[in-house]
């Protein structure tokens, strides 16, 4: 990353003036809070105490069995339990340090968008646990359909604020997000829930998440052994992807995101934004993202709140450009089917977020069958619990 | 012509004794040809400089009046291209500079190499985007500056003197001072304190500087006035006095009064 957050071509810190000191200030204490040893002490005994870290490597033999049969293509299979964080899912990981950062830059106030509902639980349980008021902005489509995840934040302490503007989802959360933090930057912190936005958040994000892998890579060399061969992620704005990444990019493994797909690449609905995305920018960072011809962002469609972004984090386009991380995308249909597989399986109940990774193993197995000569030693981030989408899975179940 | 129609501007105003007066619209709310009608009575009634928003899907430096309009005009065919129609059309007319107002993708979208002659083409002078700080987008400065078109450096309350000064580097045409942190149709800025920071940065820079964001109609442009402020923007009660009405005629009517009690405000 150069010193104006770029990774290559994207990324940069492209925000109202009015904003461009807050950054500035954010910046600075990532590098002189955020990486120093006082505030990685902190943040680490709440990961441990607090959240429950490290989360554990689970063998998933049955599953892989169900995929591959014959064990020819798919070896060892193994998962990141990231669901088993406090509050289900790795968004806990940034949300406690970035609240955590927040008091000790005297803010009174954090406010957070949200889409799946999982970044809003973890900002509101984190101001909780630190005293601070809380607001999340949430798309009113998601307040729908993610309502389990409303009603924790609320006990939690947190103002829901439903965002009617746009197509109701993710993006448009972001934008009033934007629009609050940009009226009150002096005492209020923006926790962005992705390695997305503008410079320094994609980097911020990273620090913050690169837990993830740098356990599960410590976690491998003690369990199976050695390296994995591959590691699988699910990328909405990439955040639980590049904390899985981080840890791995130096090493001889192959790296796959798997987005939305959501209705099917042909069709209008979805949410594949490195795969069918075009250059632009969108809320701070140039990136990926659906556009029209006229500039125009586009609404995406994913069947996951969580992946339902016509953006993504300006790392993941570049690790796309570069040919260093691979990423294909996956349907609703399929995402739904591989969270009941996973289900059946294993007995663990994922998100909907993550089922997307797990279906798009059979074509990654095939790909790096093809790259090895030999079955595949996969490791992948379960980066989170199902239990908020209890209701969508039903309603899309035949 | 371009940055020199905006010192000449400038220059005229001041030997008026009284700040220019800038009037923004969205371009295509409700339909290109409003937008062609709504920026001659403008300039009819005495509007000085004229910027015609590009509407974008997600204007998150905007409050809810533009937001809304910017939907509005998407729907019904705004766009940068819809823009360079009207500042074409607008052209035919008048001699007043028009200053191009856009959120950064739209540009990227039409595309940075292309955009600077096709700006000069259509008889823009100047781009304002809200969403590109000095930082960022060097090349399409560049490609902008050798058209001659002016790139308008915003600052903001929270800029602080050190970087006031690399945001007002190598900048012409005018500066735009935003009044107070928000997004744009802010009833309460806190205008007196943003008159005097704009009068001590126009004194610095010897650039001319208007203030906007709050302006809501005469009596705020009058404090503006009075302060000796450079020129005053006038967006959301635009936007807003257009889309009150049902007919064509009558926006070109209520934004004739408007504009017409906004100038005399500043005499
Ligand atoms: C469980 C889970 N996984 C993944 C995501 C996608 O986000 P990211 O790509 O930042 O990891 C979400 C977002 O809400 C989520 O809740």
């Amino acid at each position: 990353m150069t010193a104006l957050g770029y990774y290559g071509e994207f990324g940069g810190r492209f925000v109202a003036e009015t904003l461009v000191p807050a950054l500035a200030q954010l910046e600075r204490a990532v590098h002189e809070i955020v990486l120093r040893e006082p505030f990685q002490r902190e943040w680490r005994d709440l990961l441990s105490s607090y959240v429950g870290r490290p989360t554990p490597l689970w063998r998933a033999e049955r599953l892989s069995r169900a995929v591959d049969p014959s064990g020819d293509l798919l070896g060892e299979l193994w998962l990141k339990r990231e669901d088993l964080c406090h509050t289900g899912a790795h968004k806990i990981n940034n949300a406690l340090g970035q609240v955590l950062l927040a008091k000790k830059l005297g803010k009174t106030r954090v406010i957070a968008e949200t889409g799946a509902g999982q970044h809003g639980v973890a900002t509101a349980t984190a101001a909780a646990m630190m005293g601070l008021p809380c607001a999340v902005y949430m798309g009113a489509v998601d307040v729908a359909r993610q309502a389990p995840n409303v009603a924790r934040m609320r006990l939690l302490g947190a103002r829901v604020l439903p965002v009617e503007s746009g197509s109701r989802t993710l993006k448009d959360a972001m934008n009033e997000a934007l629009r609050d933090w940009v009226t009150h930057v002096a005492d209020t912190h923006y926790c962005v829930g992705s390695a997305a936005g503008p410079h320094p958040y994609p980097m911020l994000v990273a620090e913050l998440q690169r837990v993830i892998g740098d356990e599960a890579r410590a976690e491998w060399a003690e369990g199976p052994g050695g390296l994995p061969d591959t590691v699988v992620a699910c990328v909405g704005g990439g955040s639980n992807a590049i904390g899985m990444f981080r840890a791995f990019i130096s090493d001889p493994v192959e790296l796959y995101g798997v987005e939305a797909a959501g209705e099917g690449l042909d069709t209008e609905r979805h949410a594949a934004t490195l795969t069918r995305g075009r250059v632009g920018v969108l809320h701070g960072a140039r990136t990926l993202v659906l556009s029209d011809d006229d500039g125009q962002i586009l609404e995406a469609h994913s069947v996951s709140a969580g992946l339902d972004y016509p953006g993504v984090g300006p790392e993941h386009a570049a690790l796309l450009r570069s040919g260093r991380a691979k990423y294909l995308a996956v349907t609703d249909a399929e995402a739904v089917a591989a969270l009941h597989l996973v289900a059946r399986t294993e007995g663990i109940l994922v998100a909907l977020e993550t089922a997307h990774a797990f279906a798009g193993l059979p074509a990654i197995a095939r790909a790096e069958h093809a790259r090895l000569g030999r079955p595949a030693r996969v490791a992948l981030c379960l980066s989170g619990r199902g239990d908020k989408d209890l209701a969508t899975v039903a309603e899309h179940t035949p | 012509m371009t940055v020199e129609r905006l010192d000449q501007c400038f220059a005229a105003c001041r030997a008026e004794k009284r700040p220019a007066l800038v009037i923004y619209l969205t371009v295509g709310d409700p339909s290109v040809d409003d937008s062609v009608a709504c920026a001659l009575a403008a300039l009819a009634a005495g509007a000085d400089i004229l910027e015609l928003g590009v509407p974008f899907s997600d204007p998150s430096a905007d409050g809810p009046v533009i937001a809304a309009a910017s939907q509005r005009a998407i729907r019904a065919g705004g766009s940068l291209r819809a823009a360079l129609e009207v500042a074409r059309r607008v052209r035919l007319e008048s001699g007043a500079p028009l200053v191009l107002f856009s959120y950064v993708n739209p540009l990227i979208a039409f595309g940075e190499e292309r955009l600077p002659t096709a700006l000069a083409a259509a008889g823009v002078d100047a781009v304002l985007v809200v969403d590109l700080p000095p930082e960022e987008g060097t090349a399409l400065r560049a490609g902008l500056l050798r058209e001659s078109l002016a790139v308008v450096p915003l600052i903001a309350p929270t800029t602080d003197p050190e970087r006031e000064r690399l945001v007002l580097e190598g900048a012409r045409g005018f500066a735009y001072y935003v009044s107070a942190t928000g997004v744009t149709g802010l009833g309460d800025a806190p205008l007196s304190t943003a008159a005097r920071r704009a009068r001590a940065i126009a004194d610095k820079s010897s650039l001319p500087v208007v203030v906007g964001f709050g302006v809501d109609g005469p009596e705020k442009a009058q404090l503006l006035a009075r302060a000796g402020v450079d020129g005053v923007v006038v967006g959301s009660a635009i936007v807003k006095a257009i889309a009150a009405e049902p007919d064509g005629a009558a926006r070109v009517q209520a934004v004739t009064a408007l504009v017409s009690s906004l100038r005399r405000a500043l005499v």
